[in-house]
C-alpha cells in the first residue's frame, strides 16, 4: 500500500471506515493518523499519514509468534489466526509500528488489509473511502499496479527501514 | 520544533501512550526461570563434578525450589495470557524463531524432569519416605543410576532456559532496550547468580556456602561487567539505543536500576560476602535477599523500561 | 419578566453504569469457545443496502445504509452516483451510524415541570400530551399577539418541513446560524457584486482550476467532502494553492505559498493584489471591460494600495505579494479566490468578501471553467398547498426602519434582540421552536442569548441529543435520527442537477419520530391540515418525483438521479457570452451601487481591527475534520477520533507562561469569562505568537452526554464581544482576546445560572 502524504488531510475517515468495515470495538483501531510538523513559524513543514500494520516481508510479529496463529498469507499480508492465538503478545512486543492490539475477547487483533474484500477484488475499506484518494493499494509483484507505478513515479519513503523488518506501508512524498 | 503525534485512532490501553502489554508477571517469570536455572544448574554441575555429599544444599535441598519457581513463574506466564484457553495451542508447534515457542517447550522437558531429580532424592531428604507403589520405586532406581547423564541433561537445559528468560526479551528488535545479544548471557549470569543466592540462603554447611559464596562473587563480577558492557553497546549505539540508555541516565529508570539493581542487588551483597570470606559475621540471609531482590527489581526494570522505548514516536 | 428558566441537566440514568460495572468482571480471555462477542465483517452481499443522504453536516452526501440481517446498522458507504460524495463518505459520515447507536439520545418527549420547592425538572410525557401543549401555547400566542410573535430556529434538512409549518401558521422569522454566523456576508457580497450568491454546496470549479487561493479557508479541517475530493485533484492536476492563514493549516501545509497573514488584514492584502494585477495589467481585459461596472473608479481606488503599503498592515512581504498576484493571473481564468464559508470575523466581512468578489472578476473567474460555475438544481415543485397567510410584522420591526436592509435571510442575533422586550417597540417575540441547532454552541454572546431565552413565554426545542439547548427547553421533542426517517429530497445546486433520497434503514429507536411527522401533528392541532394534504411523506415524495419523471420506487433504487440542465452554460462566460446580471447596473459591480445607495462604502477599504492586550491572545477558533461543530461530539465512532478540543500555543508563549505540552489551563477573555472546563495545552509552531487557536464544539456542560461532557473548552462561551458587520447582521466573533489561567478559579461556573 502506497499512501499520498502530499494529500493526505488527517480526518481520520479511514479509521472509521475500517471501524465499521470490520466491526473494531470502541476504544481500539487498526489504523491511525500521524501528524508531523516541523521547523519554525512561519517556516513549516507539515504532513499526515494514515499508518496501519506494515504487513512486513521480514515480520518480527510472526517471527516472535508460538503458536503460528501469525502468518503471512498469500499475497504478502500478515493475519492472526485467531483461534491460534493465545494472546500472549509477544508480537505486540515485537512490532516497531506498535500496529497490534490484544481483541477485548482476547486475542491479537490488527490490519487485515480487509482481507475479505481484497478476497472479492475489492480494496480495503479505508481505500475506498478515502476523500482524498491518497490511499494507493494493489500487488507490488504486478509491475503495472497502481501501487508498483506510483512507487516507480514518485519518491516515497518507509517508516523505520532499520528496524529491519522491510515494511510494505510506502509513505510517498 | 518538531512535533510527531497520533492525532486520531490508537489510544489503546496498554499501547498508548507506550507500550505497557507486559507486566509484573512477565518480570516474576522471568526472575523464577532464571533463579530455578540457577538452582538446578548448580545442582547438577556439582552432581557431574561428584560433590554430592559436599554440597548437600545446592544438590538435594535448593532443589526442591526449582520446580516450584518454574510451576509459580508458569502460573504467572498464564496468568498473563490474554487467551488463555487456546494456551494448549503453545504444543501444537514448535517455532524455532520464537523464543516463546521453546522456551515453552523447554519449561516442557525441564518442570518435569526438576521433579524428577527432587524426587530422586526424597529418601536421602527425608529417610521415612515411601513411594508406596512399586513402579515409582524401581523408577526412581533407574534415575538414581543414571544421575551423571541425567546431571548433563539438566546441565544443558538449565543454560537453555537462563538464557531463553534473556532472549525473549532481547529477539525484540522493536525494543531496542532489549534487542542486544548481551541480554542472554546477562540473564543466564544473573540467573545463575539468584540461583547461588537461593541455595547459600538454604545451606547450613559454612564450607559448601563459602564454595557458593567465591562462586557467586565471580558471577557478580561478571554481571557487573556485562552490566558495563550493555552501557557500553548503547553508548555507541543508534539514536533509538541512546534513547534508550537515557532512561537510565537520568531517566524515570536511574534510581531503581542504580541504586537497587547494581548498588543493592550486587555491589553491596558482593561486599558483604567478601566480607564474610575474610572472617567477619554476616547473617547469611542478607547477601543472598538482597542478590534475589536485586535479580527480581533488574528484571522489573528491564521488562518496564523496554517497553518504553521504540523507534517512532 | 417571565419566571425564568433554570437550566435542567436531564437526569443520568443508572442503567448504562451497572451494564458497564457487570462487563467488566468478565475475565478476559475466559469467555467459553464460541461466546465471543466479536462479529466478523459481514459481505456487502449478505447485508440490505438503502439510500440516504448525510445529515452530520450540511454537505450532504448521498450514500447507502448497510443493514446486516439482524436489522443492525453496519456501516454507510457513499453513492458513487452523487456528486457530494462521489462514493466517498467523510469521516462523519462513515460514522454516522454513532449518531444512530448513541445511548445518549433523547428518547421520550419531555415537559418542564416544577416542584413545590420551586426545583424544575424534566417529565418523561406521551407524543399526544407534548404536542397538545405545543400546540395549545401556540394557538394561544397566534390569539393573544398574532402569529409573528413566534420563531423558528431550524437548521438541517429537517428544518424545511418544519418552516413549511411556521410560514402556512403566519410568522415570517425563520433562522438558522448559517447565515448570521457562518456565510452571510459572503452571500451579501457576491449578491452585491454578481447578483447572485455562492450557494452550498459552493460553486468552485476545483476540479479544473489550475489556482486555488484560500483566505482563511481551511478546507481539509473543514470537512466539505466534495471540495477536498476536488482539492486533492487539484494537487493531482499540479495546481497552485496559495493560503492566507495566520496559523499553519492542513490547506497551508498542502500550498505552494502560504502567507502567514497577521490577523485582521486580510483586506489589505486583497486590495494590494487589485494594486498588482490592475497596475501591472494583469487583469482579463475583455471580461472586465464587458462585464463590470465601475472599473475606473477601482483603479484609483487602489492606486495607493502598493504591495509596500500592505506589508506595513499584513507583515506580508510585498514581492510575495507580486509573486501571487502574478501567479493567480497567469491562472486565470482557471483560479478561484475562495468565498470562504464561515466568514464572520471582524464585522467587515461583506467588504472583504467584496473584495473577493471584486479579485474574481478582475481574473475573470466567475461563470469560466476552473474558475466559478454556474450551477443548477433541479425545481422540485411543492405539494399543492393553500397560500401562507401575508405576516403583518417581522423581527425587522424590532429594530430601526432600514436597519439589515442588506440582510438577505433572517438574523439569529435579530431574532435574539427582537425577543428581548423594549419599551420601543409593541410586540417582542414570545415563542420559539428550536430544531437541530444548539444555540449554545452556535451563537455568540451567550448571555444575549440567555436573556432572550428568559423572555420567552414558551420554547420548543426538537432534537436527536440533549445538548445544551434542551436544558433550556419548556417541551422537549425527541427526533428520530437520519438514518430512521424519511426527509425531503435534496435538490442542491451542483453542475448538474441532482435528487437524492433519504429513507429510513430502520425503524425509530426509543420513542423518537421522523421531523416531518412531529410538523404534521402539529399543523393539524393548530388547524393547519390544508398545508399537510398528504398522509404520509412518501405520498409527498412520489407526487413529487412523478412531477419529475421519477418516482419513488426508483429512487429507492438508485438513491441519487441526475437530470440534465436546461442550458449546457455550466460555464456561462467561457467565451464572453452576453449577459446580464442581478444588479442595479445589470453588470459585475466592481463599484456597489447597492451599497452605496443604503449608505455604505461601495468599494472595500482596510480598517484596523483591536489588537490583543498585554498578556492576552487573539482567541483563533476553526474545525475539526471529524466533526461537525457540537452535534457529532458525543457520537462514539467520532469520539474515538477526536475526544477533545486543545488550545493550540506556539513555544514562545507556552515558553513565556511556562506551560508545558498537555497541561490544563482555564482561558478567561477580555470581559472576565473564563471557561467553564479547562482545557490541555498543545505547544505547536503551527500558531503564531499572537493567537491561540482551538476547535469549535467541545466543553459541552451537559452530563447527558456522557462522552462529550467537561471535555475541553466552549470557545462560543468565550465569545462575548461581537463585531458586527453593519452591512448585514453577521456577527464577527473573531474579535475576543484570551489569557491563561494555571490554578483552578473559584466559582467560574456561577453566571448563566440565575
Amino acid at each position: 500500500m502506497a499512501i499520498d502524504t502530499n494529500k493526505c488531510v488527517g480526518c481520520a475517515d479511514c479509521v472509521v471506515a475500517c471501524q465499521t468495515e470490520n466491526n473494531v470495538p470502541h476504544g481500539f483501531s487498526r489504523d491511525w493518523i500521524v501528524e508531523n510538523v516541523a521547523g519554525t513559524y512561519p517556516n513549516l513543514n507539515m504532513n499526515f499519514r494514515s499508518e496501519r500494520c506494515n504487513h512486513c516481508d521480514n515480520a518480527p510479529c510472526v517471527r516472535c509468534c508460538p503458536t503460528g496463529a501469525s502468518h503471512i498469507a498469500e499475497g504478502g499480508i500478515v493475519l492472526v489466526t485467531h483461534d491460534d492465538c493465545i494472546g500472549c503478545s509477544a508480537c505486540i512486543e515485537s512490532c516497531p509500528y506498535d500496529a497490534r492490539y490484544v481483541h477485548p475477547d482476547g486475542y491479537v487483533d490488527k490490519c487485515t488489509f480487509c482481507i475479505q474484500r481484497i478476497d472479492k477484488g475489492q480494496n480495503p475499506a479505508c481505500v475506498d473511502v478515502c476523500p482524498t484518494h491518497c490511499l494507493h493499494f494493489g500487488d507490488l509483484d504486478n509491475p503495472n499496479s497502481e501501487v508498483s507505478l506510483a512507487l516507480k513515479n514518485r519518491k516515497w519513503y518507509v517508516l523505520a527501514p532499520e528496524a529491519g523488518t522491510k515494511p510494505q506501508l510506502y509513505f510517498l512524498t | 520544533m518538531k512535533e510527531e503525534l497520533i492525532v486520531s485512532g490508537r489510544n489503546i490501553p496498554g499501547i498508548d501512550p507506550y507500550l505497557n502489554m507486559w507486566h509484573w508477571q512477565i518480570a516474576l517469570y522471568l526472575f523464577l526461570g532464571g533463579l530455578a536455572a540457577g538452582v538446578i544448574f548448580f545442582a547438577a554441575y556439582f552432581v557431574v563434578r561428584g560433590k554430592e555429599k559436599e554440597m548437600p544444599a545446592a544438590v538435594k535441598w535448593a532443589s526442591i525450589i526449582a520446580p516450584a519457581a518454574l510451576v509459580i513463574g508458569l502460573g504467572a506466564l498464564f496468568w498473563d495470557l490474554n487467551h488463555k484457553l487456546y494456551f494448549w495451542k503453545l504444543y501444537t508447534t514448535i517455532r524455532f524463531t520464537s523464543p516463546m515457542s521453546w522456551g515453552a517447550w523447554t519449561l516442557m522437558l525441564i518442570t518435569p524432569l526438576s521433579m524428577v531429580w527432587v524426587a530422586s532424592y526424597m529418601k536421602e531428604m527425608f529417610p521415612k519416605w515411601d513411594w508406596k507403589l512399586g513402579f515409582l520405586n524401581s523408577f526412581e532406581k533407574w534415575v538414581i543410576k543414571n544421575r551423571i547423564p541425567f546431571a548433563w541433561i539438566m546441565m544443558i537445559l538449565s543454560i537453555i532456559l537462563g538464557v531463553y528468560t534473556g532472549i525473549l526479551l532481547s529477539a525484540f528488535n522493536a525494543r531496542p532496550l532489549w534487542n542486544t545479544s548481551i541480554l542472554g548471557p546477562l540473564f543466564l549470569v544473573s540467573g545463575f547468580s539468584t540461583g547461588l543466592a537461593a541455595t547459600m540462603w538454604i545451606s547450613r554447611d559454612e564450607h559448601e556456602r563459602k564454595v557458593l559464596s567465591r562462586l557467586d562473587l565471580i558471577f557478580i563480577a561478571v554481571e557487573l561487567f556485562l552490566i558495563i558492557h550493555l552501557f557500553m553497546g548503547f553508548m555507541a549505539g543508534t539514536a533509538v539505543k541512546l534513547e534508550a540508555f537515557k532512561l537510565f541516565l537520568g531517566g524515570p529508570f536511574t534510581v531503581s536500576f542504580w541504586v537497587f539493581v547494581v548498588l543493592l542487588g550486587l555491589i553491596l551483597p558482593g561486599i558483604l560476602e567478601i566480607l564474610e570470606l575474610s572472617g567477619y559475621r554476616v547473617p547469611r540471609w542478607v547477601p543472598a535477599f538482597l542478590i534475589l531482590f536485586g535479580g527480581l527489581m533488574f528484571r522489573f526494570v528491564m521488562v518496564e523500561a523496554g517497553q518504553i522505548t521504540r523507534f517512532l514516536y | 419578566m417571565k419566571t425564568r428558566r433554570q437550566f435542567i441537566k436531564i437526569s443520568t440514568a443508572g442503567a448504562g453504569v451497572a451494564a458497564l460495572g457487570l462487563h467488566s468482571l468478565k475475565v478476559k480471555g475466559l469467555n467459553l469457545l464460541g461466546e465471543e462477542n466479536t462479529e466478523e465483517p459481514v459481505s456487502d452481499e449478505d447485508m440490505t443496502a438503502t439510500p440516504t443522504y448525510c445529515e452530520v453536516c450540511f454537505w450532504k452526501c448521498a450514500g447507502w445504509t448497510y443493514v446486516d440481517k439482524k436489522g443492525r446498522i453496519r456501516k454507510i458507504i457513499g453513492n458513487k452516483n452523487d456528486p457530494h460524495s462521489n462514493g466517498r463518505m467523510c469521516p462523519r459520515g462513515t460514522g454516522g451510524l454513532g449518531m444512530y447507536n448513541d445511548e445518549n439520545r433523547l428518547k421520550t418527549p419531555l415537559i418542564r415541570e416544577e416542584d413545590d420547592k420551586g426545583h424544575q425538572y424534566f417529565r418523561k410525557a406521551s407524543w399526544d400530551e407534548a404536542l397538545n401543549l405545543v400546540a395549545a401555547n401556540m394557538n394561544k400566542l397566534r390569539k393573544e399577539h398574532g402569529p409573528e410573535c413566534m420563531a423558528l430556529f431550524a437548521h438541517g434538512t429537517g428544518g424545511k418541513i418544519m418552516s413549511h409549518l411556521i410560514k402556512a401558521y403566519g410568522s415570517p422569522n425563520i433562522t438558522a446560524p448559517s447565515f448570521a454566523q457562518c456565510r452571510g456576508p459572503r452571500e451579501v457580497g457576491f449578491f452585491a457584486t454578481y447578483g447572485e450568491g455562492v450557494l452550498s454546496p459552493e460553486r468552485t470549479d476545483i476540479r479544473d482550476t489550475r489556482c486555488l487561493v484560500l483566505i482563511g479557508s481551511h478546507i481539509g479541517e473543514n470537512m466539505h467532502n466534495g471540495q477536498i475530493q476536488e482539492m486533492s485533484e487539484a494537487i493531482d492536476n499540479g495546481a497552485t494553492i496559495i493560503t492566507v492563514d495566520p496559523r499553519y493549516s492542513t490547506a497551508a501545509s498542502h500550498s505552494r505559498y502560504w502567507l502567514a497573514i497577521k490577523p485582521a488584514t486580510d483586506i489589505a492584502l486583497l486590495l494590494a493584489w487589485m494594486h498588482v494585477i490592475i497596475e501591472e495589467e494583469l487583469y482579463d481585459k475583455a471580461y472586465v471591460e464587458k462585464y463590470t461596472y465601475g472599473f475606473g473608479e477601482l483603479k484609483a481606488h487602489v492606486k495607493d494600495k502598493t504591495p509596500e503599503w500592505a506589508y506595513g498592515i499584513t507583515t506580508i512581504e510585498p514581492d510575495v505579494i507580486r509573486r501571487t498576484a502574478r501567479e493567480m493571473a497567469g491562472a486565470a481564468p482557471s483560479v478561484i479566490v475562495h468565498p470562504g464559508r464561515h466568514v464572520v470575523w471582524y464585522g467587515d466581512d461583506t467588504q472583504r468578501s467584496r473584495a473577493i468578489a471584486i479579485l474574481n472578476a478582475l481574473l475573470g473567474s466567475w461563470g469560466r471553467r476552473g474558475g466559478l460555475y454556474n450551477p443548477e438544481k433541479v425545481h422540485l415543485p411543492s405539494y399543492p398547498h393553500p397560500p401562507y397567510p401575508k405576516p403583518k410584522r417581522s423581527w425587522r420591526d424590532a429594530f430601526p426602519k432600514g436597519k439589515y436592509k442588506l440582510a438577505s435571510e433572517v438574523l439569529t442575533s435579530g431574532i435574539c434582540d427582537a425577543t428581548i422586550p423594549n419599551p420601543e417597540w409593541d410586540c417582542h417575540l414570545r415563542g420559539w421552536i428550536v430544531y437541530g441547532t444548539n444555540l449554545m454552541a452556535s451563537l455568540p454572546d451567550q448571555k444575549k442569548t440567555l436573556q432572550a431565552i428568559h423572555s420567552l413565554d414558551f420554547l420548543v426545542v426538537i432534537d436527536t441529543m440533549p445538548m445544551d439547548i434542551t436544558g433550556y427547553a419548556d417541551v422537549i421533542l425527541p427526533e428520530c435520527t437520519y438514518l430512521e426517517r424519511y426527509d425531503i429530497l435534496r435538490d442542491s445546486p451542483h453542475r448538474e442537477p441532482y435528487l437524492a433520497l433519504r429513507m429510513p434503514a430502520a425503524k425509530p429507536k426509543y420513542e423518537t419520530k421522523p421531523g416531518w411527522w412531529i410538523a404534521k401533528q402539529l399543523a393539524h392541532r393548530l388547524g393547519l391540515d390544508d398545508y399537510f394534504k398528504w398522509d404520509n411523506i412518501e405520498e409527498m415524495l412520489e407526487w413529487q418525483l412523478k412531477q419529475k419523471g421519477s418516482s419513488l420506487e426508483e429512487m429507492k433504487r438508485i438513491g441519487v438521479k441526475k437530470f440534465h440542465r436546461e442550458y449546457d452554460d455550466l460555464y456561462n462566460l467561457q467565451n464572453l457570452e452576453d449577459c446580464e446580471f442581478n444588479t442595479n447596473t445589470g453588470k459585475i459591480e466592481l463599484y456597489s451601487t447597492e451599497l452605496e445607495e443604503e449608505g455604505f462604502d461601495p468599494f472595500p477599504d482596510y480598517t484596523h481591527h483591536p489588537e490583543p492586550p498585554e498578556g492576552y491572545y487573539r482567541l483563533n477558533y476553526g474545525r475539526a475534520p471529524m466533526h461537525t461543530f457540537s452535534r457529532t461530539v458525543d457520537n462514539h465512532n467520532l469520539w474515538d477520533l477526536m475526544k477533545e478540543n486543545k488550545v493550540w500555543v506556539n513555544p514562545k508563549v507556552a515558553d513565556l507562561w511556562n506551560l508545558k505540552n498537555g497541561q490544563e489551563v482555564w482561558l478567561k477573555n477580555q470581559d472576565g469569562i473564563i471557561s467553564i472546563f479547562p482545557i490541555k495545552v498543545r505547544i505547536t509552531e503551527r500558531i503564531r505568537w499572537d493567537s491561540v487557536y482551538m476547535v469549535h464544539g467541545f466543553g459541552q456542560d451537559n452530563k447527558k452526554l456522557t462522552r462529550a461532557y467537561g471535555r475541553g473548552a466552549n470557545d462560543t462561551h468565550l465569545i462575548s464581544k461581537v463585531m458586527e458587520d453593519p452591512i448585514m447582521g453577521g456577527t464577527g466573533m473573531r474579535g475576543n482576546f484570551v489569557t491563561f489561567l494555571k490554578e483552578a478559579p473559584a466559582n467560574n461556573r456561577k453566571e448563566d445560572k440565575a
